[in-house]
């Protein structure tokens, strides 16, 4: 509970600095070090699979294509304008913040195990699936076979984006 | 297109990490049944890997062979997947569902477990096939295109 605050100044910081700053390669690896924040706050809410991802795509992966990308352009944002902001975000971007923070009061505690989401289909999976699949890590076990199909379309996206890129960079090849 | 990095530190450092990549890679496939990790995560460590082989050694060098080779298996990984949903089908059952594998003196909560990790390798190699595909499509350059076919004849 100690290490929250301080992560979360480190979200908002890192996320703030990753817009602000000028030069785009800078900005990518403070990208970089938001992601891995993040990844540590998955961890510290025990979401272990989620922060493993977090860490080493957005923090890995992305940023290598974020740099690949920067060096086919430029790596200074000068020709990008900031317009000064309309009065409609003004007045009604505060208003999206305080219903949100409205809604945020509705929602189930950390670890409720009485809320909406641990008491209709998550009991099944936490009982079933080491007799079901012999395998002890339930994530696995629900994204393999009970949600298999879901994966299935998942890695056909990531199969589509790989074939687009190289249709549309890879020219006269 | 990429350039071979010029500085010893970072070619010596390349040829201990890239090793060890791959080997965290290959232990967190394995391992995603047990704990933290699985086929996504370890296919993303193993085309890291392999792109720190084509951002280091360049893309035209041997020691990126795996990673230009790689290449040929796009849609390997989406034919495993698929391929053990239909070894489903063909047992009599639905689509991806294990219990229909019909492999031989298993019972049932085995052949779930052989089809959880047929599908995770399938997700491993479609997405370190992809990572490594996009990076070279986000490297390449169509200036060299003419130089390239010059020098090759």
């Amino acid at each position: 509970m100690t290490f929250e605050l301080p992560l979360l100044f480190l979200l908002v910081i890192t996320a703030g600095g990753a817009i602000l700053v000028k030069d785009l390669i800078s900005a990518v690896f403070i990208l970089g070090s938001y992601s891995f924040a993040l990844a540590l706050v998955w961890a510290l809410l025990g979401a272990v699979d989620v922060a493993f991802v977090e860490a080493v795509v957005g923090a890995g992966l992305a940023t290598v294509f974020f740099l690949l990308t920067l060096f086919r352009t430029t790596e200074k944002d000068t020709h990008i304008r900031r317009p000064p902001m309309p009065w409609p975000a003004i007045i009604g971007l505060p208003l999206l913040g305080v219903l949100l923070l409205y809604g945020a009061g509705d929602l189930p505690a950390f670890g409720d195990a009485y809320s909406v989401a641990s008491t209709h289909i998550s009991p099944v999976f936490l009982q079933n699936s080491l007799a079901d699949t012999r395998t002890p890590n339930v994530v696995t076990a629900v994204l393999m076979d009970y949600r298999s199909f879901d994966t299935f379309i998942e890695t056909i996206v990531i199969f589509t984006a790989g074939i687009a890129c190289a249709l549309i960079l890879r020219k006269g090849n | 297109m990429i350039h071979p990095h010029d500085s010893a530190i970072v070619r010596t450092l390349g040829r201990i990490v890239i090793p060890v990549a791959q080997l965290f890679g290959f232990y967190v496939l394995v391992f995603g049944q047990y704990g933290p990790g699985g086929g996504f995560v370890g296919g993303v460590v193993i085309a890291a890997s392999m792109i720190l082989a084509i951002l280091i050694f360049g893309i035209d060098s041997p020691d990126s062979i795996m990673a230009r080779n790689i290449l040929h298996g796009d849609g390997l990984g989406l034919l495993i997947f698929a391929g053990v949903g239909g070894l489903c089908m063909i047992g009599g059952g639905q689509f991806l569902n294990y219990t229909y594998l019909q492999i031989p003196n298993l019972d049932q909560a085995s052949q779930h477990f052989i089809g959880i990790m047929l599908t995770q390798i399938g997700v491993a190699v479609d997405v370190a096939v992809t990572g490594v595909s996009i990076a070279i499509s986000l490297s390449f350059d169509d200036d060299e295109i003419p130089q390239d076919e010059g020098s090759h004849g």
